[in-house]
C-alpha cells in the first residue's frame, strides 16, 4: 500500500474510535458535561491531561526547536513540566476539594464577588481562544501534508469531529477521547524516536541514546559521543555549541518561571483535576499526567539532536542534484530553499539566515527551474555562507523519511500529529463554553436557569465557539503564533497568584484580589503588545525591562499582581468570616465527595 | 482540638510543600540555569551534566517529586484523621 492510502487508513481509523467512544460517553447532566461525573480515575484523567496539554506545538515544533537552538531550548522543556509540580502541591488538590466545576467559579466564591468571577471569565476566554486558533491551524496543515487536502478543507474536517464529541459528550466525551488521542500520540511520537536511536547509536531507548556514542558507517562503536561529535561540526560551521546557551541568565530565569507559573495557571489544565473522585486522586493524578508528559518530553531532545546531527550529515556540502527524495518534496512544499551562493552546486549549511523571510518562489519547478533543477526563490540573499533554509516544523514531520523509516511509520505520524491538534482543542473549547454558559449565565446574568437549560445553554456555547475557532483557524490573525506563548504569560500573571492566595493566604480579600489580578494582567499585557506589535523595531534586550524579553515578562507580572494584592488587601477589610471558612474546609481532604455532590 | 489538629496538618503540609519545592528549584532553576556552567565542566555519560539536567534530569526529579509529595500526603491524612473514605 502506498503512504497515501495508508495515512487515509490511519487517520480515517483514529477518527472512527473518537466517534464510538463520543457516542459510549454521552453527557447526561451539567456535572457530565463539565466535570466527567467526577468520576475519572487518576491514570486515566493523568492520560487525558496529557492529551490536552500537548498539543500540536509539543508535538510538532518542539524537537524542531531544540534541534535548532540547542541548551536554549531547554526552557520549555523544564518550563512546560515544572508547572505540573506546582499544581500537584499548591492547586489541584485544593481546588479538587472545593468541588466546583470552574476556575472562575473558584475565583467568584472564594472572593465573594461577581466582578471578580467576570474578570476571570474574560481571561479564560482571551487565553483559551488565542490558544485554540492555533490548533486549528495546525489540524489544517497536518491534513495539508500528508492528505493532500486544501488547508482550509482540513480545518473543516478537523472543526467536524471536534463539534461531534465536545458538543454531545462534554468534558465526559472529552475526557475518554483524550485518553484515547494521548495512545495515539505517543505511539506516533515514539516509534520513530526509537528507530532513529537505534540507527544512529544502537540504543533502544532515546533518552540514553541521547548520551550514548554515535555508530560509524559500518555499524561498529565510533566512541564518539553524539553529543560531543555534534557540540563539534555545528562549531566547525559557525554556529553556536550545541550545549551551550546563547540567551541572558536572567532571561531564561524569568522565561522558565513564567512557563512554569503559566502552566499551573492555564484554566483548561487546571479543570482536568475537578474530574477525579478525590483529594488524593488529585494529587497522584498531577503524577500520572507528567509522567504519561515526559515520556514525550525527554525523548523530544534527543530526538532533536539525532536529527540535527543526521540532516547535517546528510545535506551539508552534498550535490543538490544527490539529495534524497524528500528534500524535493519539502522543497516543493514551500518548507525548505536552496540559493547555491558560491556557485558549486553543494548544499552549505552555515550560521545566518540564508536569505530574508520565508522561501517564496518565482514559479513551480518545472516554469523555473535553476541550473540544478532547483526551484528559484525571489527572496534577497543575505550576504554569509549559508545557503539553504530548512523549516523547523519539517524535524518531526520528516523524520521518518530522513530516517528512511517504512511508511506506515510516515502515516502514524499524520494521525499522531492530528490527535495532538483536536485534544487540546476540545479541552479548551470546553473550558470556553463553560464559562460562558456556567459561570457568565448561570452564575451572573441568569440565575433563575435550570439544569437543563443551562446544558443546552454550555451546548450551544460550544457550538458557537467551534465556528469562532474554526473561523480563526481559515483565517489566522498573524499574530496567533506569536500570541500563544503569551497565553502562559498572562496565565502566569492572572490566575496563579490569585488562586494560589485564595488558598494559602486566608486574609486575602476581594479588594486585593481583584487589583492584583487587573495589574498583572495590565502590565504583561502591554509590556508584550508594546514589544509585539507597536514598537517591534525596540525588541531586543537593550530596551527590555531589566533584560527580560516578553516571552518572560509574566512572571514579572505575576510578582506585581502579588506585591499590589499583599498591600492593598492590608488596607481594605478582610474578608468575612464564612470564606475564612472554606478556606480552612479546602485544607482538609475529609469531605471532597460531600463537596461535589452539591 | 479539632481546629488545633486542623492547624497542626497544614504547618506540616507547609513544611512538606517548601521542602519538596527547595528540591524542585535547586535542580530546575540552580542546575539548569544558574549553575549551569560550572556543573557542564563536569561529564555525566555521554551529556555535560548541567545540560543533562536541563533537558533530562529536571523533569525526573520532577516526577519522583510528585509521586513522593502524594505518598507523604497519605500519610499526613491519616496521621492527623483527615484522609478521606
Amino acid at each position: 500500500m502506498d503512504i497515501q492510502t495508508l495515512t487515509y487508513l490511519f487517520v480515517g481509523g483514529s477518527f472512527a474510535l473518537y466517534i464510538g467512544i463520543a457516542i459510549w460517553s454521552r453527557a447526561g447532566s451539567t456535572k457530565d458535561f463539565y466535570v466527567a461525573g467526577g468520576g475519572v480515575s487518576p491514570i486515566a484523567n493523568g492520560a487525558a491531561t496529557a492529551a490536552d496539554w500537548m498539543s500540536a506545538a509539543s508535538f510538532i515544533s518542539m524537537a524542531g526547536i531544540i534541534a535548532y537552538s540547542g541548551y536554549d531550548a531547554s526552557v520549555y522543556l523544564m518550563g512546560w513540566t515544572g508547572g505540573y509540580v506546582l499544581l500537584a502541591m499548591l492547586l489541584a488538590p485544593y481546588l479538587r476539594k472545593f468541588g466546583k466545576f470552574t476556575v472562575p467559579d473558584f475565583i467568584g466564591d472564594r472572593y465573594y464577588s461577581n466582578v471578580a468571577r467576570t474578570v476571570a471569565v474574560i481571561c479564560v476566554i482571551f487565553v483559551s481562544f488565542t490558544y485554540v486558533a492555533g490548533q486549528m491551524r495546525g489540524t489544517g496543515i497536518v491534513f495539508a501534508r500528508f492528505l493532500e487536502v486544501n488547508v482550509n478543507t482540513g480545518v473543516v474536517i478537523g472543526m467536524a469531529i471536534v463539534f461531534f464529541y465536545a458538543v454531545l459528550g462534554g468534558m465526559k466525551g472529552i475526557t475518554y477521547t483524550q485518553v484515547a488521542q494521548y495512545c495515539v500520540l505517543i505511539f506516533a511520537f515514539l516509534v520513530p524516536a526509537v528507530f532513529l536511536s537505534i540507527m544512529m547509536t544502537g540504543h533502544v531507548l532515546p533518552q540514553t541514546g541521547f548520551g550514548g556514542t554515535v555508530l560509524d558507517v559500518a555499524g561498529g562503536d565510533s566512541g564518539v559521543y553524539l553529543l560531543h561529535k555534534l557540540d563539534q561540526v555545528v562549531t566547525d560551521l559557525g554556529f553556536t555549541e550545541y550545549t551551550e546557551g546563547s540567551k541572558s541568565t536572567i532571561d531564561v530565569f524569568f522565561i522558565a518561571a513564567a512557563l512554569m507559573c503559566g502552566t499551573a495557571g492555564l484554566p483548561h489544565v487546571i479543570v482536568r483535576f475537578f474530574t477525579v473522585p478525590r483529594v488524593k486522586d488529585a494529587r497522584i493524578s498531577a503524577g500520572w499526567a507528567l509522567f504519561f508528559i515526559a515520556l514525550l518530553y525527554t525523548s523530544a531532545p534527543a530526538v532533536g539532536a539525532f536529527a540535527r546531527l543526521n540532516l547535517i550529515d546528510t545535506v551539508n556540502e552534498t550535490q543538490y542534484t544527490e539529495l534524497p527524495e524528500w528534500f524535493y518534496n519539502w522543497e516543493n512544499s514551500g518548507l525548505i530553499g536552496w540559493v547555491d551562493k558560491n556557485g558549486d552546486g553543494a548544499v552549505q549549511m552555515r550560521a545566518g539566515a540564508p536569505f530574508e523571510g520565508k522561501p517564496t518562489y518565482a514559479g513551480s519547478r518545472e516554469e523555473t527551474k535553476g541550473s540544478y533543477g532547483e526551484r528559484v526563490l525571489t527572496n534577497a540573499p543575505t550576504d554569509n555562507a549559508s545557503e539553504v533554509y530548512i523549516d523547523r516544523d519539517i524535524i518531526v514531520l520528516a523524520n521518518p523519511e530522513i530516517g528512511n523509516l517504512p511508511a506506515w511509520v510516515i502515516a502514524l505520524v499524520a494521525a499522531g500529529g492530528v490527535a495532538a491538534a483536536l485534544s487540546t482543542a476540545a479541552g479548551l473549547l470546553l473550558v470556553i463554553s463553560s464559562a460562558i454558559s456556567h459561570d457568565l449565565l448561570k452564575k451572573t446574568l441568569m440565575p433563575g436557569i435550570n439544569e437543563k437549560q443551562e446544558l443546552l445553554a454550555a451546548r450551544g456555547a460550544a457550538v458557537v465557539a467551534i465556528v469562532i475557532a474554526g473561523y480563526f483557524g481559515i483565517n489566522p490573525p498573524g499574530f496567533v503564533a506569536q500570541v500563544v506563548a503569551f497565553a502562559f504569560g498572562l496565565a502566569a500573571a492572572s490566575f496563579f497568584p490569585v488562586i494560589l492566595m485564595g488558598i494559602f493566604y486566608k486574609r486575602m480579600n476581594k479588594e486585593g484580589a481583584i487589583a492584583g489580578m487587573l495589574v498583572g494582567l495590565i502590565f504583561t499585557f502591554s509590556y508584550i503588545v508594546f514589544f509585539k506589535f507597536v514598537s517591534p523595531e525596540l525588541n531586543n534586550a537593550e530596551h527590555w525591562l531589566l533584560g527580560v524579553s516578553p516571552e518572560g515578562i509574566g512572571t514579572f507580572g505575576m510578582i506585581l499582581n502579588f506585591a499590589v494584592a499583599f498591600a492593598v488587601s492590608r488596607v481594605t477589610a478582610p474578608p468575612p468570616e464564612h470564606i475564612q471558612h472554606i478556606v480552612e474546609d479546602i485544607r482538609i481532604p475529609r469531605g471532597a465527595g460531600e463537596a461535589s455532590a452539591h | 482540638m479539632k481546629e488545633e489538629n486542623a492547624r497542626a496538618y497544614w504547618a506540616a503540609n507547609l513544611r512538606l510543600i517548601l521542602t519538596y519545592l527547595a528540591v524542585w528549584f535547586a535542580v530546575s532553576y540552580g542546575c539548569g540555569i544558574l549553575l549551569v556552567d560550572e556543573l557542564n565542566q563536569i561529564q555525566f555519560f555521554g551529556f555535560k551534566l548541567g545540560f543533562w539536567f536541563a533537558q533530562q534530569g529536571a523533569i525526573y526529579v520532577f516526577l519522583v517529586l510528585i509521586v513522593m509529595y502524594a505518598h507523604s500526603m497519605n500519610k499526613l491524612d491519616r496521621k492527623f484523621d483527615v484522609h478521606e473514605d
